[in-house]
C-alpha cells in the first residue's frame, strides 16, 4: 500500500519525491528494509537515525551510487530508476555531501560554476561573477568577495557555496548530508536560514542530521530510521522531542513493526 | 538590476559588502599589494628578489656575467630547459609528476639525430615524428595512470629507464651523432636572433597587448557592474613593462641579440598561460589539482584532463630535446641525462608552482629557469666545477621550497591556504 494513496486525489497533490519499500542488502547485512519516505514541495524533512540506521545508504541510493534491491522511487508521481549520479542530477536531485566537494584552490565563482563554466571558447568570467553575486544575494549569503579562494572561507560560508552551487541547476529536491555537523553556532544559524529559504522558494529539502535542535529549527517532518527500517514519521511541531529520541534509539517499541504509521497530521504544504 | 552602463566605482556589485576594506587609486593598489604579501600571498615576489640577488652577486664576482653577450647567451641556454619545465608545470598543476622528461628529451634529441642527420628526413617531418613520439609516451603514461591507479612518479620512473634504453639504441655504438653546423636547427639555436628592429617592435607590441587586454577586461567588468581597474592602474604597469622590455632588448642587442629559440619558449609560456587562465580546459586542470573528487563529481572529465597534461608534458619534453640537440650540435647518449631532469622540476618549483597541485602558473617555468640557468651560467664563469654547481643548485631548490612552505603557513594563518 502506498502511503500517499489517500492523498493522490489531484494531479497537483503528489509528493515530489516518494520512496516505496526500498530495501538494500550488503551481503548478509540488510542495510535497508522496506523503507518508505515522502517529500512534498516546500517542506523540509529531517532524516534521523543513529549510526547504522541506514541514512547514508538511503542518500547513496538517491544519489545513484547504490541501486536498491527492491522498492520504487517516484518523482512527481512518475516511477524513475536512478542508476548513476548523472541520473540523479537529471531527475532534479541535488545531493550535498558532508565533504562539500569544493576545490579549495579555486575562488567562489569557479566553484559555483565547477563543471559547468560558461563561455564558448573562453571562460565568460564577468557573466559568471555577476550571476554569482546575484545568486549569493538572493540567498542573503554573507560572502565578502567571490574572488577569494574557497580555502579562506569559514565552514558556514563553504556550506553556503555548496548549496548555492546546486541551486544553479534549479533542482526541485535537495538532500543535505549533515550540513551543520562541523559548524559553530552562528554558522549553523546561517545554514539553517539558508535551508528555510530553499523551502520558501518551493524546493523540497531532506536534511540528514543528528542534531535535534536543528530538526526543531527547520524541519516540518522527521522521518526516523532504526536499524534499516522506518521507525516513525513525526510532525516536528506537534511531537515532543522525547518521542523522536525514543524512535531514534528504538525505545518506542515500533522497531519491529512495519513501516510505522505516519503520525497524525504529517504536514503537507 | 542596473542598466549596463558604467557604474560609479562605489556601487559595483562586488564591492558592496561592508566588511571589505577598499583601497583605491595608486597608493591604494600599493597598500593592497603590501597587505597581500604580509598574508603570504607572495606570488612572484620571492623569485624576482631571488633573480635580482643572484644577478647582483654574480655581477660583483665577475662583471662578465651581466654583460650583453652573457645575458644573451643566458636566453639561449634557458630555452630548452624552460620548455621542458613548462611541461612539468602542467603535471604539477594536477598534482602529479613526470620524472622522465630528461630521458624523453634525450629520445627527442636522438630521433632528431637519426632521422634528420643519418636518414636525411626533412626537418619538418623530423619535428613531427619527435612530437608524435612525445605524444605517444605521454598518452601511455596517462592511460596507465588512469587505468591502473599507479602513482605517476613510479610510472614515469619506469618510463625514465625505458626511454634511456631507447635513447642508447637510437644513437647506437658511436654514442653521438653530430648535427652539421650549417643545418637549420643548429643555426636556429646558436645564431638566429630577432632583427633589432623586430625586437623593439615586438617588445612594444607585448606592452600594448598587455594594456589592451587589461583595458578590454576592465571594460567588460564595468559593463557587468563589477569593480574594474582604473585607466591609471593599467597604464602604469604597461609603461613599466614597455620600458623594461625595450631596455632588455636594447641591452641584449648590443651584443648577439634576442635568440629566436628563447622567443619560441617565451611564446609557448604565454600561450600556455592564456590556455590555463582563460579556457575551460585550464579551469579543469586547476580543479583537478585542487580536488580530483570534487572535479569528478562536478562532471569534469578528469580522465581527459590527466591525459592532456601527461601528453603535453611529454611533448614539451621532446621539443626541449630537439632544442637541446640543436644547441649542443649533436645528439648524444648524454643528452637529457644528468641534471636536465631535476633542473626542469626544480625550475617549476622555484618558479612558484606547488608540488601538491592546483597552484602555480605557466610563468613559473620562465622565472624558475631564469634562476637555475643564471646560477649554472654564473658558476661556469667562476670556473666552478659541476660538483659545486650541483650543491649550490640543490641549496637554492631547498630555499625555494622553504620559502613556499613559509608563505603557505602565512596563507593559512590569514585564511588563504
Amino acid at each position: 500500500m502506498h502511503p500517499n494513496d489517500g492523498r493522490a486525489t489531484a494531479a497537483t497533490a503528489r509528493p515530489i519525491l516518494a520512496l516505496h519499500g526500498i530495501s538494500k542488502a550488503f551481503g548478509a547485512v540488510q542495510a535497508l528494509r522496506d523503507v518508505s519516505l515522502e517529500l512534498w514541495a516546500g517542506e523540509v524533512v529531517a532524516l534521523l537515525g543513529d549510526n547504522g540506521a541506514g541514512k547514508s545508504t538511503l542518500v547513496k541510493i538517491l544519489a545513484g551510487v547504490y541501486s536498491p534491491d527492491a522498492g520504487a522511487i517516484e518523482i512527481n508521481g512518475q516511477p524513475v530508476s536512478i542508476t548513476s549520479p548523472a541520473d540523479s542530477r537529471r531527475h532534479g536531485l541535488a545531493i550535498i555531501y558532508q565533504d562539500l566537494a569544493l576545490c579549495e584552490n579555486l575562488d567562489v565563482v569557479a566553484n559555483l560554476f565547477l563543471g559547468r563554466a560558461e563561455g564558448r571558447l573562453l571562460l565568460a568570467e564577468e557573466s559568471m561573477e555577476r550571476q554569482s553575486w546575484a545568486l549569493l544575494r538572493s540567498l542573503s549569503a554573507k560572502i565578502p568577495s567571490v574572488r577569494t579562494p574557497v580555502a579562506s572561507l569559514s565552514g558556514g560560508q563553504r556550506q553556503t557555496v555548496a548549496i548555492a552551487r546546486s541551486l544553479l541547476g534549479d533542482p526541485p529536491i535537495f538532500v543535505l548530508d549533515e550540513p551543520t555537523a562541523a559548524l559553530g553556532g552562528a554558522q549553523t544559524a546561517e545554514v539553517l536560514k539558508m535551508i528555510r529559504q530553499l523551502r520558501d522558494r518551493g524546493h523540497g529539502v531532506i536534511v540528514i542530521t543528528h542534531n535535534l535542535a536543528d530538526v526543531r529549527a527547520v524541519a516540518d517532518r522527521a522521518v526516523v530510521l532504526f536499524l534499516g527500517r522506518n521507525n516513525g514519521i513525526f510532525d516536528v511541531r506537534e511531537v515532543p522531542p522525547e518521542t523522536i529520541v525514543a524512535a531514534i534509539t528504538g525505545l518506542n517499541g515500533h522497531a519491529k513493526g512495519q513501516p510505522a504509521e505516519a503520525s497524525a497530521g504529517a504536514s503537507t504544504p | 538590476m542596473k542598466a549596463p552602463t558604467r557604474p560609479s566605482p562605489l556601487e559595483a556589485l562586488d564591492t558592496t559588502d561592508e566588511r571589505l576594506v577598499l583601497r583605491r587609486g595608486a597608493l591604494g593598489s600599493l597598500a593592497n599589494a603590501l597587505a597581500r604579501i604580509r598574508s603570504g600571498d607572495i606570488g612572484t615576489l620571492p623569485i624576482i628578489v631571488g633573480i635580482v640577488l643572484v644577478w647582483a652577486l654574480f655581477g660583483i664576482l665577475n662583471p662578465v656575467f651581466v654583460s650583453s653577450t652573457n645575458l644573451g647567451n643566458l636566453l639561449v641556454q634557458s630555452a630548452s630547459e624552460g620548455i621542458i619545465a613548462l611541461g612539468i608545470v602542467l603535471v604539477l598543476l594536477v598534482g602529479e609528476i613526470d620524472l622522465s622528461v630528461g630521458s624523453m628529451a634525450g629520445v627527442g634529441s636522438s630521433i632528431l639525430g637519426v632521422g634528420f642527420v643519418v636518414h636525411g628526413w626533412p626537418l619538418s617531418a623530423t619535428v613531427a615524428v619527435v612530437l608524435a613520439a612525445g605524444a605517444v609516451v605521454g598518452l601511455a603514461y596517462g592511460l596507465v595512470f588512469i587505468h591502473f591507479q599507479v602513482p605517476s612518479f613510479v610510472i614515469t620512473m619506469a618510463g625514465l629507464l625505458a626511454l634511456l634504453g631507447l635513447q642508447l639504441v637510437l644513437v647506437g655504438q658511436t654514442g653521438s651523432i653530430n648535427i652539421p653546423f650549417s643545418s637549420s636547427i643548429v643555426r636556429f639555436m646558436e645564431k638566429d636572433v630577432l632583427p633589432h628592429l623586430v625586437s623593439y617592435v615586438a617588445a612594444a607590441a607585448i606592452a600594448a597587448g598587455y594594456a589592451g587586454v587589461s583595458w578590454a577586461r576592465a571594460r567588460r567588468r564595468a559593463r557587468a557592474a563589477l569593480s574594474s581597474r582604473s585607466v591609471a592602474s593599467i597604464l602604469v604597469p604597461s609603461v613599466a613593462l614597455l620600458a623594461g622590455l625595450e631596455f632588455a632588448c636594447w641591452y641584449v642587442n648590443r651584443a648577439g641579440g634576442v635568440s629566436d629559440a628563447f622567443v619560441v619558449f617565451a611564446a609557448l609560456v604565454a600561450v600556455m598561460d592564456f590556455l590555463l587562465r582563460r579556457t575551460h580546459w585550464g579551469r579543469a586542470v586547476y580543479a583537478v589539482g585542487g580536488s580530483r573528487e570534487a572535479a569528478r563529481r562536478a562532471g569534469i572529465n578528469v580522465t581527459a584532463v590527466y591525459l592532456s597534461v601527461f601528453l603535453l608534458c611529454a611533448m614539451f619534453a621532446s621539443l626541449g630535446g630537439m632544442f637541446l640537440a640543436g644547441w649542443l650540435g649533436a645528439s648524444s647518449t648524454e643528452a637529457g641525462t644528468g641534471n636536465v631532469n631535476l633542473d626542469a622540476i626544480a625550475a617549476a618549483v622555484i618558479g612558484g608552482t606547488s608540488l601538491f597541485g592546483g597552484r602555480g602558473s605557466a610563468y613559473s617555468a620562465l622565472l624558475g629557469v631564469a634562476v637555475i640557468q643564471s646560477i649554472a651560467n654564473g658558476l661556469d664563469l667562476l670556473n666552478l666545477s659541476s660538483a659545486q654547481q650541483f650543491m649550490i643548485t640543490g641549496g637554492v631548490l631547498l630555499i625555494a621550497v622553504i620559502v613556499d612552505s613559509i608563505s603557505q603557513r602565512a596563507r593559512r594563518a590569514h585564511g588563504r591556504a
